[in-house]
């Protein structure tokens, strides 16, 4: 009896002091920043989870640019759970936060908790992905990046991947896809045809085409059967580095060298695309950024100053080639 | 009609089907790919269509052999894709914390990590079920739920990539111009026939499947048995686990395995084992995870439309478990292929006997009566 009250007291006591402790830091933070009266701004921020390396990456970005840009963030995990992410949302509001920002973990469900949000005038910015409300009016703009963009740009740098290694004549393209159904396999696709449909519909073909599952082992099974089917593809187009890296191993146990016998576009960007691009195995490397948290900062400066902006904003995102890759891998974070 | 008794005897094989199917699936390919059967020497290894379906259906088979076990006993285990997971995350990421990934004696000792893990899952099902009485079902769902969460909690949530030669080997590598993984596959499978078919082993394990209770009653240790067999089904995915990470170099908790408890289950259903228990076929089940992978290595030649894969998977399932039917081969065929399957020497009685906790039942399951 005496062990558990000694225990509670103990436990009631360091959280008093850690709060007392907070405090004083927060105080002293305020004071610092602004002189005279609190002018740092309140951003709430629920993330999705920690599921992949490219979140945590998000997560990071979010943090440390929020940290240089001195606002005062108040950051909740909500485990890849709706519920856990409409209580954060809900505590932002009684807390008064200037603005909330969270990527949504489902589509649906949000109208009820972005209605108390703007009943108490409190701008919402969505990133990374989207809701479907029924009042658009509910959030005021969306920070992420655009997939089907990301796939004309993979047709666009093909062409220089192309003339760089010199080649002529007709284009013997294999695809590898995403999930079946998910977004960025769908648009990236559809991005990609369009460049194709629009500069290339005499030359360039996809001669094979096959869900990867986003996975490594799914794009090297894959590309095995495609090297088996169709021998004599030049290029591969897949949907995210992972296959991509599946893809190279298996081009590789069929004797081919992946870079220059068949040439590699791949999307995202991770640290292990960037790798194997600087090995020369991957011609080029459209990505897809993680990094938002400057954008986002500064979305919600102006969101905060009242100033409109766009339904949409894209997340800056570069086109990488081989020759870049050396100079660009100590600076991928993911 | 050329019923001659050889004739019959070949048709009325627990084999026949399975393989028969398996030799249509293989040849559907040749007018996609004409040298679909070729096999050339590339890099000094063997390389061919039929090289990889062998080198990429490795991990199935493994756990398709386990898995059969399991089934054999009236069970189920739907964990094997996240012990599959689990494996690779911790050789994975033990390998990668090493100074010198080549040093044999750490690919060694990562591998022991890895494959004691997978036991000790095996005992956590086999104890949930044997010693609890949990429903198969419900027991290793635990495991298939939270395990890939334990996986994902190993790697941080990130693809861990190796650079180890030695790991490379075991599901990615060559020996003797042949994939490795071959060689372990085929031991596995040996020394699993080998202790079932040439010990009393087989007869106990199919005896619990049949009847539990009877079986205790008549002097087996049923518990003993069934703990056994889970503890050998997650081995099995414990090596497959080992397998797949080594294929790609890089251990991924999130996909590693996923849905591989699925192709398992329909692996064994197609070798012709009964999901009521009490039956079994090794070679049935080697030959059934086959199909599957040549079925998917099919559906990625012939160039099956993306949104239609499963569609067309399905319909060659649901052909191959028609064909196994004696009832429907008798109604379609004639007496032909129908008259006397399923009522082979050893055949009688076992589905009757089988306690009804055997819920993961499929509308096909009770028509594998192959003996």
């Amino acid at each position: 009896m005496l062990n558990r009250r000694n225990f509670l007291t103990a436990a009631v006591g360091v959280a008093a002091a850690t709060g007392l402790a907070a405090c004083a830091k927060k105080d002293e933070g305020g004071s610092t920043g602004s002189g005279g009266g609190d002018g740092k701004i309140v951003l709430g921020f629920s993330q999705v989870g920690s599921e992949s390396g490219w979140r945590s990456a998000n997560t990071d970005s979010v943090k440390e640019a929020a940290k240089e840009a001195g606002y005062n963030l108040k950051f909740s995990d909500a485990q890849q759970k709706q519920e856990n992410q409409i209580s954060a949302i809900r505590s932002y509001i009684t807390q008064g936060v200037d603005v909330i920002a969270f990527s949504p973990v489902v589509v649906t469900g949000w109208d009820a908790v972005l209605k108390e949000a703007k009943a108490k005038k409190i701008p919402v910015v969505l990133t990374d992905r989207s809701v479907e409300t029924s009042d658009e009016s509910l959030y005021v703009t969306l920070v992420g990046s655009d997939f089907t963009d990301e796939g004309r740009r993979a047709g666009k740098i093909l062409e220089k991947v192309l003339e760089k290694a010199g080649h002529k004549g007709p284009v013997k393209i294999a695809q590898l896809e995403g999930t079946t159904g998910a977004a960025p396999a769908i648009e990236r696709a559809k991005g990609f045809k369009e460049v194709m449909d629009a500069d290339h519909a005499d030359d360039w073909k996809i001669v094979v085409s096959q869900t990867g599952d986003f996975t490594r082992a799914g794009g090297k099974q894959v590309m095995a059967a495609f090297l088996q089917s169709n021998p004599d593809i030049d290029v591969l187009f897949a949907h995210n580095d992972d296959m991509g890296i599946g893809a190279i191993q298996a081009i590789e146990a069929a004797g081919k060298k992946p870079g220059k016998d068949i040439l590699i576009v791949t999307v995202d960007g991770v640290k292990d695309g960037f790798i194997a691009m600087s090995e020369g195995k991957i011609n080029a490397i459209v990505e897809c950024n993680p990094l938002l948290g400057p954008q986002l900062m500064e979305v919600v400066k102006k969101v905060k100053n009242g100033e409109t902006v766009e339904r949409w904003i894209k997340t800056k995102e570069g086109d990488f080639m081989q020759d870049q890759a050396k100079a660009a891998l100590p600076s991928r974070k993911y | 009609m050329t019923t001659t008794p050889r004739w019959r005897a070949l048709t009325q094989h627990h084999l026949f089907w399975p393989v028969a199917v398996l030799v249509v699936l293989l040849l559907i390919n040749v007018p996609f790919t004409p040298d679909f059967f070729s096999i050339k020497m590339t890099d000094g290894h063997l390389y061919g269509s039929l090289v990889s379906i062998v080198l990429f259906g490795s991990p199935l088979i493994l756990v398709a052999v386990g898995m059969t076990l399991v089934i054999a006993t009236g069970g189920i285990d739907l964990s094997v894709g996240a012990v599959v997971a689990i494996t690779g995350a911790l050789t994975c990421s033990y390998i990668s914390d090493q100074a010198d990934q080549d040093s044999l004696s750490g690919v060694f000792l990562a591998l022991g990590i890895g494959l004691v893990a997978a036991v000790v899952c095996g005992l956590w099902n086999g104890f949930l079920v044997a010693r609890m009485g949990i429903q198969p079902i419900i027991a290793t769902l635990i495991i298939m739920v939270a395990g890939r969460g334990v996986a994902q909690l190993i790697t941080d949530g990130q693809i861990i990539t190796i650079n180890s030669e030695p790991y490379k080997l075991i599901g990615g590598g060559y020996w003797l111009t042949l994939p490795f993984s071959i060689f372990v596959v085929a031991a596995v499978v040996a020394v699993t026939v080998a202790l079932t078919r040439r010990t009393a082993l087989g007869l106990l394990v199919e005896s619990v499947g049949g009847n539990a209770e009877a079986s205790r009653l008549v002097g087996i240790r049923s518990m003993r048995i069934k703990i056994m067999v889970y503890v050998f089904c997650a081995l099995c995915a414990g090596i497959a686990g080992l397998m797949i990470s080594s294929n790609t170099s890089a251990a991924d908790g999130n996909n590693a395995g996923l849905w591989i408890e699925l192709d398992a289950i329909l692996a064994v259903v197609i070798g012709g084992t009964s999901l009521l228990g009490g039956r079994f076929s090794i070679g049935g089940t080697v030959v059934g995870a086959l199909v599957i992978q040549t079925l998917t290595t099919t559906i990625y030649t012939i160039g099956v439309p993306t949104q239609t894969n499963l569609v067309f998977k399905a319909a060659v399932v649901i052909v191959v478990c028609l064909l196994q039917s004696p009832k429907f081969r008798a109604k379609v065929f004639g007496n032909k292929f129908g008259s006397g399957a399923g009522s082979g020497a050893k055949g009688g009685g076992t589905s009757a006997a089988t306690p009804a906790d055997t819920a993961p039942t499929t509308a096909a399951a009770p028509k594998m009566e192959v003996s």
